[in-house]
């Protein structure tokens, strides 16, 4: 007798545990960028309210979830990163961590992730080693990588006649592999590298790079950099008469919000690669303009912030799919991979077993001033690269996911 | 053309010029910051802040009030000049006779304070300043093409550099100024009245600074952070010039500003570090800098 009601109270003790765990439907974001230095406006305080607004249009609260949305500044640096995310999961409990621009923080976020099981939705950091060498089964690259700018801005410059480039690379993990997946693109096109400038991170002063890079009579100046790098190199090399005489500057990363820093004068014509602009079809219209309406600054949203209003959807979708958070990152991603992605912002696409999510590309060309309807009005859409064709084949991957 | 080092000389002379370019900045900078130095005995971390508002200055004067360059070239300087008085006058001058430290302190809060009043308004990415019509364009020198705006920078800095050096060196006033930081209450009992001539010269000196920040508006972007990015390397022109030196300070900028220009030719992943290696050295070797007086 007494042995029977130990059973049956164990039994209910196991049952309650069990739908304790059942029932666990709070769910912590992190959203880790630069929020003060160059890259605080691709990523940022925008990326936190494209993060918060994907809660709220998930319509998750409404079916007992409890989700928070917090915020810190990794400042650039990958020391800085890991202990904010160490902290973020020992201590605060967090599921997902969001964002992350600048390679060499979201290369070394990435190793914490997957040793505490976590989720890591990238979306500002660009190199493709994140869904190659450095895959893992917790991480998914969402909006865009070194490999589909290059292969994107490379290939149809080269193929135009720019067959000589010159590269002014950023000195750290995301210019290297930039000017890695670039140089690729160049050579498969029939293209030749001519000479590279290693500049470091943050660099107020391009003129001596610049002068550089006309010496060396390449037909195309490949800007291997971003944000505030590629604003003053960009304005320098009008300065210095670089376009005049003949030579291409190819940004190969450029943002919306750097166009608008730069003002059309100093960048009409630039050609370059993106998977996303406000101005594209209602949705990413109606989109936008919540997002900027919410922004001290106003700024329209760049790709690296509506990349992570997507991801966080998607996140809570396959969350909401699951019935309550499993506290199991690789299952959750396993998840994510399994249910095909549909949102406003990129349309249909899906997400590889390397954690590529796959949506088309575009090749962008800034409007001259007279063709500009007013502020934000910035972009010509050139060409559309299927999704097939934008990222990375699974053939070339080196990701250990991949079954061969 | 005879190849040097795996250069041609004439890139090298492309490069030596841009060097100075960048001197120019710096020797601006430092100036400022060795004028205050030398007078209160401030570091005078506020700086970049106040050089970064000078380009603000110049950018709200042509988007707001519709006045151009030339007008923020004198306007922007006085207005942060105005703005250094009654800091100097509400703050700094509560700290006179205490450690370095107190004031130290106090402007490096100031600076983070105004830096990021501006990035939250403007953010970080800055806002287009271009360069005006009369300097557009630029003159093929041979060995490079060199912008006209470039070209302007060096010949304007270095006239109020040596304008500025003269000015404390070699006048009356600039006397009275060296005295009353040698003995203020000497000075006093001539009858100068001290306390509004130091209040002065620190208004003088970030005026300095908002014009740097005005010469920079159309190089650079006019961004929150420039003057952050900036005023690090300044301090170290400024601690290998020696302390409160004013011709050091501007001959240790222009230097600077040529060795950074080599580096970025022959290792240009240590073009930012290579002032601080420098600074390293001269510390060592001479610890109260190039042209400073030991105590």
């Amino acid at each position: 007798m007494k042995t029977s009601v130990a059973i049956v109270a164990l039994a209910a003790a196991l049952a309650w545990a069990g739908s304790a765990a059942a029932q666990n439907k709070n769910v912590k974001i992190g959203s880790l960028s630069d929020q003060s230095s160059l890259y605080a406006d691709i990523g940022g305080p925008g990326s936190t309210v494209a993060a918060q607004m994907a809660v709220e249009d998930s319509g998750m609260a409404a079916k007992g979830w409890k989700i928070e949305v917090i915020a810190a500044d990794h400042q650039n640096k990958p020391d800085v990163g890991v202990s904010i995310v160490r902290q973020w999961f020992d201590v605060e409990k967090v599921d997902v961590v969001v964002d992350v621009p600048n390679s060499g923080v979201a290369l070394a976020v990435n190793n914490v992730i997957k040793e505490k099981n976590k989720v890591f939705l990238n979306s500002g950091a660009g190199t493709s080693d994140l869904t190659n060498k450095a895959c893992t089964p917790n991480t998914i690259h969402w909006t865009y990588d070194t490999y589909a700018l290059a292969n994107g801005t490379g290939n149809a410059l080269t193929k135009g006649g720019g067959d000589t480039w010159f590269f002014l690379t950023a000195d750290y993990a995301f210019g290297a592999a930039l000017e890695r997946d670039t140089t690729n693109a160049v050579t498969k096109a029939g293209g030749k590298v001519l000479g590279t400038v290693r500049h470091p991170l943050n660099s107020p002063d391009f003129s001596s790079f610049l002068l550089q890079a006309q010496n060396s009579k390449a037909k195309v100046i490949g800007l291997a950099n971003a944000g505030g790098d590629t604003t003053n190199a960009v304005k320098q090399a009008s300065e210095f008469g670089i376009t005049q005489g003949g030579q291409t500057l190819a940004a190969l990363l450029l943002f919306i919000t750097d166009v608008h820093a730069l003002g059309l004068n100093a960048s009409q014509g630039l050609t370059f690669t993106e998977t996303f602009y406000w101005d594209m079809n209602d949705g990413t219209r109606a989109f936008s303009k919540q997002s900027a309406s919410r922004m001290k600054n106003g700024n329209m949203p760049t790709m690296v912030q509506a990349g992570v209003y997507s991801a966080v959807l998607h996140y809570l979708k396959a969350l909401d799919a699951l019935g309550s958070n499993p506290d199991d990152g690789a299952k959750v991603v396993a998840k994510m991979k399994e249910m095909p992605v549909d949102d406003a912002i990129f349309g249909k696409g899906n997400i590889r077993e390397d954690g590529r999510n796959i949506h088309p590309a575009y090749l962008f060309q800034v409007k001259k001033p007279s063709e500009s309807k007013g502020p934000w009005d910035y972009y010509i859409t050139k060409a559309t690269i299927p999704a097939d064709q934008a990222f990375r084949p699974l053939s070339e991957s080196e990701c250990p996911l991949v079954k061969k | 053309m005879i190849p040097l080092l795996g250069i041609s000389t004439q890139a090298l002379f492309g490069q030596l010029l841009l060097g100075l370019i960048n001197g120019a900045f710096y020797a601006l900078l430092s100036l400022g910051l060795a004028v205050i130095f030398g007078m209160l005995n401030i570091i005078n971390f506020a700086h970049g802040a106040l050089y970064m508002v000078g380009a603000f200055c110049a950018y709200f004067l042509l988007n707001l009030l519709g006045l151009n360059y030339w007008f923020a070239l004198i306007i922007s300087p006085l207005v942060v000049g105005l703005l250094g008085i009654i800091i100097e006058r509400t703050m700094l001058q509560r700290l006179a006779g205490l450690d370095h430290l107190y004031g130290l302190l106090l402007t490096f809060g100031l600076a983070l304070i105004i830096q990021g009043v501006f990035q939250n308004y403007f953010g970080s990415s800055g806002l287009p300043y271009a360069i005006p019509r009369e300097l557009t364009g630029g003159t093929n020198l041979g060995f490079m093409f060199l912008p006209n705006y470039r070209g302007w920078v060096i010949i304007f800095s270095l006239i109020v550099c040596l304008a500025t050096w003269f000015m404390i060196e070699k006048t009356r006033l600039g006397a009275y100024l060296r005295a009353a930081t040698e003995n203020p209450a000497l000075v006093r009992a001539f009858g100068i009245n001290v306390p509004r001539m130091v209040t002065l010269t620190y208004g003088f000196g970030v005026a300095l600074a908002a014009l740097a920040g005005v010469l920079a508006a159309p190089i650079n972007q006019v961004r929150p952070l420039m003057g952050a990015d900036f005023i690090i390397v300044v301090f170290a022109v400024v601690v290998i010039g020696g302390m409160g030196s004013i011709m050091g300070s501007i001959v240790t900028g222009f230097m600077l500003g040529l060795i950074e220009g080599l580096t970025k030719v022959f290792y240009p992943e240590a073009s930012n570090t290579v002032i601080f290696v420098i600074m390293a050295i001269v510390l060592l070797v001479r610890p109260a800098g190039l042209f400073g007086r030991t105590a």
